[in-house]
């Protein structure tokens, strides 16, 4: 079904005209016309949703193309299948809760300051690249926008963040870059390989090519580096906690909940459709890696003592599972991959904002400043557990379906990587329980004691992603009817025989 | 012996590069016999008037090139064809928008050149002519002369016209460097420097000439070019002579090993002039080498290949390598347009369409954004603290160059230092800017070329540049200007200026030379406000910067669609 209105033009614009409007308008009604922006494009999303046949969500529709460089063989191409159009939603969902998380951050405790009107305008150019991103249906405007993403986080890092944020934003800026640019000469091969002419770049037109298996190799590491460093994965992982620690909590939430599944994603849709032989040869060292992630993430941490670099390692982690599901080549496993890209988004969001609270309220982010709050701030607490043990995947959250099915899933192809990925369930549970533990149990402390609990604007920054989770935790339906097709394409292009998993997995995942 | 006949000339095809020559020389007239008060604002209109009216004929003549692919002028001496008038068009342009900056005088009153470039440094004559308001409007034709030699550089068709347009480009430019009204000292080795290094490179490109035409008995490229497909008996002749040939043009551009001179030039001569002389001489310079690579030597591609990819990793390498030690924002800036001429050749290596496409694109790109960086560094300035107020506000000096002095700009100035971070950006080669997109062609117009490794190295130099472009961005934006915090700061800002003095050899008079060396220990940062024209020129910059950015394919088709060389 193809819509005449172009919906993901739209989604991409709103954004940048609010963007740009912020500029434009005094400080006083930044955050009014921020939120006012950040919902119009989130009903915008929704309505998009009415517009996407999900019978057919394998594949790409609402899609645009329009010759931009054609002298290079490169499209403004938009277009989304099921996973793409989940990751807007979730993307553009997120974005208006960030705002409102931000409403007093940057000095402004009573009326906005043009420090929170900057960093609103910037928030909002970053949902516009975001949306796009997702959306890209070209392999050169992807990388455009994969790159063109850095410059806003790096400055709402470097310019908002803490005291080492200098440091964080650059360390962002040179990992993130590197990447890209070797990823850039990947590109510029690949176009080289496929049919040329001005639409040369498009994802379809580069899609099934005849590559020699040296080259496809090379190029498949290239794009996967970049990816890798994104996602975050280990060995390339170490700038994250880093920007997570330094960066406001809204960056954070954007950055890894939101921009880091540009990498996950981008190995989805773009290294197994394009270089589906070398995704094959890559496949058992990308699993070792991924275990290693889980694991080595949710070990370091155990052992943080600053809640932000907790969150950021509990990021690690459940990266690797998503990147263990996508290389596991199942069903189950690519399409609880997906569904546990969208899950993550809403628990990290969640544990970052929460957080964000907390140690604004606190003005400190060690956890050893914290202690006793369950009484103090129960609404606070009540929240941050929730958050907590969907990092978890607890059962009747809609982080336990994703991860269920991407362990299943990959048991069929890899048991050995299953069971010791699922000591990071083990693991999770530790570091999850331990950090409430020490921060909201225990004798309450006199420094604390005056800490005011969630108001309504905290509340309402929280309560969609609660309900979120717990909703697909219940009814993960919907949601899987639009990542399970595009799974299914998926290992088609890549070539390899489907395994089921067991019945159990396919039927009662979630009952 | 034959009877002398005069070539007919087509005066209409050669009509960019003679209008700006003519008002050069009436220029000079001006100088004679305008009265000095009217010199300035006479010649600024003359020499406005000239460079927009050379867009004007390369604009008029664009059709007619099109459709038959070019005219040969004066006996085969120019070649009026489709890259000629791209890179006369991207020199014009480039020439004007500078030439804007060059006249502005901001808000002291003062331009960017030695009151009197006659007078001693430190000198009492000096001093009175500067109490006078004396100014050099002589600057004006010189300008004029420079471009004139620019605009015939790449459109030469033998090897003697070559060498003529060099030096008619170069005689100027050693002037023009050695004019400073700042640093004078600085600015005049960075001058002796150049001309010596200069003259040497143009021995060396001469003798090649020699040396090509004892092997082919020609001085036409196509003559030339048909003789290397001939096998004589006298190859090492050929293969000397195109080695030193490439040797002097290759110094023009900045190439390593003939590098040495670009940054104590770049630091060295007024900074405006440095914008133009950065943009315009590289399009200039360039635009003569894929001429000379293209039209006469392909046969020789197989031998010259190893000494221009040399030439070329060379380049990228220690361009990028130096920029990140330096400490002095014009070094660094020098530095990158290195890195800038080794990204450059990497397209001209390519040897196909989509190289010269590329490569005349990227002059254009590169171009805009080093005349708008410059024009920024211009104004940002030393502000002299009165001993009883350091905050006050004492006359302002020169240009604050040390990186130090820049922090905190983004605060104090933001407009001035985003625009600043998009030049930078550009640099960088970050999509949506037009950099992205000029290092995009060329690299890809190398991988189609089969120069893959240069693409490869050229990637991962980038990556490395970003960062000294990065730790610029980071300086303006995320550090604490020096001003904010105390006096204490003023000694080790002073540090750096006198660092930078020091390379100017007996440099301690320069410093003499200013009025208020006493207080120099609280000297801050300021930004000058201008009369308008240097903001005009910014403005342009920034916005050809990410207007081609964004939307590089009107420009790409129409420079594809005459990029070929007329045999």
């Amino acid at each position: 079904m193809s819509s005449s209105f172009p919906w993901l033009t739209a989604l991409i614009v709103v954004p940048l005209l609010g963007a740009v409007a912020m500029w434009a308008i005094p400080a006083g009604r930044a955050r009014a016309v921020a939120l006012g922006v950040s919902l119009l494009e989130l009903a915008l999303g929704v309505v998009a949703l009415t517009a996407f046949d999900v019978a057919a969500a394998g594949e790409v529709q609402l899609l645009e193309v329009h010759g931009w460089i054609p002298a290079f063989g490169v499209s403004y191409a938009v277009g989304v299948d099921g996973v793409g159009l989940i990751l807007v939603l979730m993307s553009v969902l997120i974005v208006p809760l960030v705002v409102l998380a931000a409403w007093r951050e940057q000095g402004s405790l009573t009326v906005a300051t043009d420090q929170l009107r900057r960093y609103l305008a910037l928030v909002l150019l970053l949902e516009a690249f975001i949306v796009a991103v997702f959306a890209a249906r070209d392999v050169f405007f992807f990388y455009v926008l994969f790159e063109a993403m850095l410059i806003p986080v790096y400055f709402m890092i470097g310019l908002f963040g803490g005291a080492q944020r200098r440091y964080a934003a650059v360390k962002f800026l040179l990992y993130s870059l590197t990447g890209g640019l070797i990823m850039l000469v990947a590109v510029i091969a690949l176009y080289l390989q496929g049919p040329g002419g001005p639409q040369g770049f498009l994802t379809e037109n580069l899609t099934g090519l005849t590559l020699d298996p040296t080259a496809e190799k090379l190029m498949f590491c290239a794009f996967f580096l970049a990816f890798a460093i994104k996602a975050p994965m280990f060995p390339v992982h170490t700038w994250l906690p880093d920007a997570a620690q330094q960066a406001p909590a809204g960056t954070s939430t954007l950055l890894v909940g939101v921009l880091d599944k540009v990498g996950t994603f981008g190995m989805l849709t773009l290294c197994l459709p394009l270089f589906p032989n070398a995704s094959r040869w890559a496949a058992p060292v990308v699993i070792v890696l991924a275990v290693i992630s889980i694991l080595y993430g949710a070990l370091l941490a155990i052992g943080q003592k600053d809640l932000m670099r907790l969150i950021a390692y509990t990021s690690v982690s459940h990266f690797g599972f998503i990147v263990l599901g996508i290389f596991a080549f199942t069903s189950t496993s690519v399409a609880g991959s997906s569904f546990y890209m969208v899950n993550h988004g809403l628990s990290t969001a969640a544990l970052f904002l929460i957080a964000g609270f907390l140690v604004a309220r606190r003005g400190s982010q060690q956890i050893a400043d914290f202690g006793g709050l369950q009484k103090i701030v129960p609404v606070l607490a009540g929240t941050f557990l929730v958050a907590g043990l969907s990092a978890l995947s607890l059962p009747g959250l809609s982080t336990f379906v994703s991860e269920f099915l991407v362990i299943v899933g990959t048991f069929a192809r890899h048991p050995a990587a299953a069971v010791v990925s699922s000591l990071g369930v083990v693991l999770a549970a530790i570091y999850v329980l331990w950090t409430y533990q020490r921060m909201f149990t225990g004798p309450e402390r006199p420094e604390l004691a005056g800490m005011v609990d969630a108001g309504t604007r905290e509340r309402w920054v929280v309560a969609p992603l609660l309900a979120l989770m717990v909703v697909f935790g219940f009814v993960p339906g919907p949601a899987l009817d639009l990542v399970r097709p595009p799974a299914s394409v998926t290992l088609d292009q890549v070539g390899v025989q489907d395994l089921p998993a067991t019945a159990a997995t396919e039927e009662g995942s979630d009952r | 012996m034959t009877e002398f006949v005069a070539p007919t000339v087509d005066w209409a095809a050669l009509s960019p590069v003679v209008i700006v020559l003519l008002a050069a020389v009436v220029g000079v007239l001006v100088e004679a016999f305008v009265p000095a008060r009217a010199r300035r604002t006479v010649q600024l209109t003359l020499a406005v008037a000239a460079l927009a009216g050379a867009v004007i004929a390369v604009a008029a003549l664009w059709n007619g090139v099109e459709a038959s692919g070019g005219t040969v002028v004066l006996g085969g001496s120019l070649l009026v064809d489709g890259p000629t008038l791209v890179l006369q068009a991207t020199i014009a342009l480039l020439a004007l928008v500078s030439l804007l900056i060059i006249a502005d005088r901001t808000e002291t009153g003062e331009d960017a050149f030695a009151p009197n470039a006659a007078a001693v440094p430190g000198s009492d004559y000096e001093e009175l002519a500067r109490r006078k308001g004396v100014q050099q409007t002589e600057i004006y034709p010189l300008v004029l002369f420079a471009t004139g030699g620019m605009l015939i550089f790449p459109a030469t068709g033998d090897l003697l016209t070559l060498f003529v347009a060099l030096e008619v480009l170069s005689l100027p430019l050693y002037l023009l460097t050695g004019m400073a009204r700042r640093r004078r000292l600085l600015s005049q080795e960075a001058s002796m420097k150049y001309f010596l290094l200069g003259a040497f490179s143009s021995a060396l490109l001469l003798f090649g000439i020699a040396l090509v035409y004892g092997y082919s008995g020609s001085l036409r490229y196509s003559e030339i070019s048909e003789a290397t497909q001939v096998p004589g008996g006298m190859d090492g002749l050929l293969l000397v002579g195109s080695v030193l040939i490439l040797s002097g043009l290759l110094f023009k551009v900045g190439a390593v090993p003939f590098h040495t001179w670009t940054p104590d030039v770049y630091q060295g001569a007024p900074t405006p002039i440095t914008g133009f002389m950065a943009a315009c001489t590289k399009a200039a310079a360039f635009g003569a080498l894929l001429r000379v690579v293209y039209t006469m030597l392909p046969g020789m591609a197989w031998d010259l290949g190893v000494l221009l990819w040399t030439v070329a990793i060379l380049t990228m390498v220690v361009g990028t390598v130096a920029a990140l030690v330096q400490t002095d924002m014009k070094r660094v800036l020098g530095y990158s347009s290195i890195a800038h001429a080794g990204f450059i050749l990497t397209g001209i290596i390519a040897l196909n369409e989509a190289g010269i496409v590329a490569v005349l694109f990227y002059l254009l790109v590169y171009g805009a954004a080093t005349v708008g960086a410059f024009g920024i560094v211009w104004l940002v300035r030393e502000r002299a603290g009165r001993p009883d107020d350091p905050e006050g506000n004492g006359p302002v000096l020169g240009e604050a160059t040390h990186l130090s002095q820049w922090a905190g700009l983004g605060r104090t100035h933001p407009l001035l230092a985003l625009t600043f971070a998009l030049f930078l950006l550009s640099f960088a080669g970050i999509p949506l800017t037009a950099g992205f997109a000029g290092k995009f062609s060329v690299f890809s117009a190398a991988v189609e070329g089969g120069a893959w490794p240069l693409a490869l190295i050229g990637v991962l130099a980038s990556s490395v540049a970003v960062f000294f472009y990065v730790r610029i961005i980071v300086l303006m934006f995320f550090t604490e200007p020096a001003g904010a915090q105390d006096e204490g700061t003023g000694p080790s800002s002073l540090a750096p200026s006198a660092e930078g003095f020091a390379l100017g050899g007996d440099s301690a008079v320069a410093v003499e030379a200013e009025p208020v060396v006493q207080a120099r220990s609280t000297v801050s940062t300021t930004v000058v406000g201008t009369e308008g024209l240097a903001v005009v020129a910014i403005a342009v910059c920034a916005l050809v910067t990410i207007v081609l950015g964004v939307f590089p394919s009107p420009v790409l088709d129409l420079i594809a669609s005459v990029a070929t060389f007329l045999a």
